[in-house]
């Protein structure tokens, strides 16, 4: 199944000041894109354009050709910060929400639920617990399963590891990128972090005020700055891993 | 037309009475007289005041009651009494044997020492303290009158209960009041009765008031009991009951004749009230749920409706609760259903602003994360925001169950009985023990509901929620 997104001159503004645009992005199929910049540059407005929880004030956004609408959303797995899982269900009724809804039978979601568990690494008796007795990690591995439930062929994902430990970081990144390449899923994830960025690999988008500055693999980021911008940024970022 | 007539028959004959105790006697006279003749009968008691109770015979809601001439004449009907009556379709006993009237009692030291004989020197002397009945005050046969005939001020008159009067002029914070020439109190209280030297009260005996339509066989009993009743024999009745602190039923069936009326023993009476009461809060309270729970989501989804929801939800709360039941009296009679639809009124604020405030305190990164899974609006609802909503809407509906439970005691008032009957009735008899067979259980009850909705929250509101 195929997973791709299309957008051309797409804006959105708040309240008549431009957040975004005019963009024009093409992903494809099966590829990994992280989408890169300081706070307040689009990145998560440009996401949500993408799975339709934002429409475009000018332009188009199609996901395999149409606009993505609540139905699309079902093929558009979506992960927050934090996990942003319901607190009055257990995990396991956090990932099976959307299932049960759509009339799975037990066995099928138990099947599904396991595979998942094991896939994003949570131990099982996390599942029957509620998001306020999970630690950071686990509500993130189970912000994740319940993404992937359906098993849609895109996974949009803003700063999935922007609220964790730098212990849970490092695991949580390893697991998600082993995760990407057994799925082969097409893949968009939003962070600030550049080490991030040059970890997960695919193709980087360095936005700033909205607009795309550079796009490429991510080595043409250090090795060949589009601006000036580029590489203060790049270089930011390298002091302070240092 | 045989099994109709048998239908018609079948049906109580209802007899109604105003909201003081020579009237609930008179009530209970005529009802245990249909009885004895083999008319079945109920007396739906202490309805309220004159206006109250007359429309509810006008309106076919009760079939017979005990009124005086002068109050048929000044505030009931236009023209004459019997053409007046006539055309709202409804009949006049002769008089039953007393008159009833109203007149002026001042504490007898008072009169002593300022030499009052008739209501001609009362008003020589504005320093007497009056304190006078609501219902006399604005009566165009009373205090008006009164004023216009012998020049009484403004000024030096009170309105309060007419019960709580009689307690004034006991501990002495009161010098006159407005009674019923046949009160017992006349004479417990060692009152004098002023003479009404130029006739400003009307002529008040006791008659009563029936529908036309009332079966032949019930109106050849009313007419037995006309003259039946002299003013000594009032006058007893009126102390056995006020003083001696004997039910109705008991006074009124030594009068006629089967002096075993007990009325009910005090577990049942406990009981049925319950009843009462409980139904008037189970049928608000649930009608308010169905219908404020949406609202509350309405309110929640579109931010205009909801400041309109709320502000009229708001004001209806705005209302005094007395006043809104007697609003409820011209749209709705009275009884039960006029006390349940005010009851619901009151029950919808508390539940729409719980519910609005559940909806909208939900955190907008699980709103936005319920949408992003793909769900279409009412499943949102049903699946992620109401059951995160539940422990608020659960608060506000307890809210109005207290607030309920409450307010439903002054249902009595407008005859939905309940346990503001005893209260009321223990007011009206000055006896604090009736007045706790009414307040105590509905401090009970209340304590009861609390402990109900600890209960329901562990069934309704999720675990992890908690």
């Amino acid at each position: 199944m195929p997973a791709a997104f299309r957008v051309h001159g797409a804006v959105k503004s708040y309240a008549g000041a431009r957040a975004l645009g005019p963009i024009d992005l093409a992903i494809e199929p099966g590829t990994t894109t992280l989408l890169l910049g300081p706070s307040g540059s689009g990145k998560s407005t440009l996401l949500r354009l993408l799975n339709g929880l934002l429409q475009p004030d000018s332009g188009t956004v199609l996901f395999d050709g149409e606009p993505p609408t609540l139905r699309s959303r079902l093929r558009l797995g979506y992960v927050i910060q934090g996990g942003g899982l319901f607190p009055h269900l257990t995990a396991e009724g956090n990932v099976a929400l959307l299932a049960r809804w759509l009339g799975w039978d037990a066995a099928r979601i138990a099947q599904r639920m396991g595979a998942l568990a094991e896939l994003v690494r949570l131990p099982l008796e996390a599942l029957q617990r509620h998001p306020a007795q999970l630690s950071g990690g686990q509500a993130q591995r189970v912000g994740l399963m319940r993404a992937l439930m359906l098993d849609p062929p895109a996974l949009l994902l803003d700063e999935p590891l922007g609220a964790l430990d730098p212990v849970t970081r490092f695991d949580l990144q390893h697991d998600l990128r082993d995760a990407f390449a057994r799925l082969g899923k097409t893949v968009v994830l939003v962070t600030h972090d550049l080490a991030e960025a040059s970890f997960f690999g695919g193709t980087s988008v360095l936005m700033r005020d909205g607009l795309v500055v550079q796009r490429g693999p991510f080595a043409d980021l250090l090795h060949a700055p589009a601006d000036a911008f580029v590489a203060r940024f790049v270089q930011a970022h390298r002091i302070e891993a240092q | 037309m045989i099994l109709l007539a048998l239908l018609l028959l079948a049906a109580p004959v209802r007899v109604g009475s105003k909201q003081f105790t020579e009237s609930v006697i008179l009530g209970e006279i005529v009802r245990q007289s249909l009885e004895r003749a083999g008319i079945p009968a109920v007396h739906r008691r202490e309805l309220g005041g004159t206006r109250v109770v007359f429309e509810a015979l006008a309106q076919g809601q009760i079939d017979v009651y005990a009124e005086y001439t002068g109050t048929i004449a000044q505030e009931l009907v236009r023209g004459t009494a019997a053409e007046g009556l006539r055309a709202r379709g409804l009949r006049m006993s002769e008089p039953l044997g007393f008159e009833d009237t109203y007149a002026i009692g001042v504490r007898r030291a008072v009169a002593e020492r300022l030499g009052l004989r008739s209501l001609s020197d009362l008003a020589r002397h504005p320093e007497v303290r009056l304190g006078l009945s609501n219902e006399f005050m604005q009566r165009t046969d009373g205090w008006p009158r009164l004023r216009a005939v012998y020049g009484f001020a403004e000024g030096n008159a009170r309105g309060l209960q007419h019960d709580l009067a009689y307690r004034a002029l006991q501990d002495g914070s009161l010098d006159a009041t407005d009674l019923y020439s046949t009160d017992a109190e006349i004479r417990a209280l060692g009152l004098r009765v002023l003479a009404d030297d130029r006739r400003a009260f009307p002529d008040y005996r006791a008659v009563l008031l029936y529908r036309a339509d009332l079966p032949e066989a019930a109106v050849r009993v009313l007419q037995r009991l006309q003259g039946a009743i002299s003013a000594d024999a009032m006058i007893a009745m009126n102390a056995r009951a006020r003083l001696d602190r004997l039910p109705e039923e008991q006074v009124a069936g030594e009068f006629v004749g089967a002096p075993n009326q007990q009325g009910e023993g005090w577990p049942i009476r406990v009981l049925r009230r319950t009843g009462e009461h409980l139904f008037l809060v189970a049928i608000s309270l649930g009608a308010a749920i169905l219908v404020a729970i949406p609202l509350g989501m309405l309110a929640a989804r579109r931010r205009r409706v909801g400041q309109v929801v709320l502000g009229a939800t708001g004001l209806i709360q705005t209302i005094p609760s007395l006043a809104l039941l007697v609003f409820m009296i011209p749209l709705l009679g009275i009884g039960a259903r006029p006390a349940i639809a005010a009851l619901f009124l009151y029950s919808l604020l508390p539940i729409v602003r719980s519910t609005h405030a559940g909806l909208l305190g939900i955190a907008p990164e699980l709103r936005e994360a319920a949408e992003a899974l793909g769900l279409p609006p009412w499943a949102r609802l049903r699946l992620v925001e109401l059951p995160m909503a539940s422990r608020s809407i659960l608060s506000g509906v307890q809210t109005s169950a207290v607030i309920d439970v409450g307010t439903a005691t002054l249902g009595a008032l407008i005859g939905a009985g309940g346990y503001g009957q005893p209260i009321l009735t223990g007011i009206r008899l000055a006896d604090t023990g009736i007045i706790l067979e009414g307040a105590i259980p509905a401090a009970l009850l209340a304590l009861l509901v609390q402990a109900l909705f600890i209960l329901a929250e562990r069934l309704l509101v999720p675990k992890g929620l908690r």
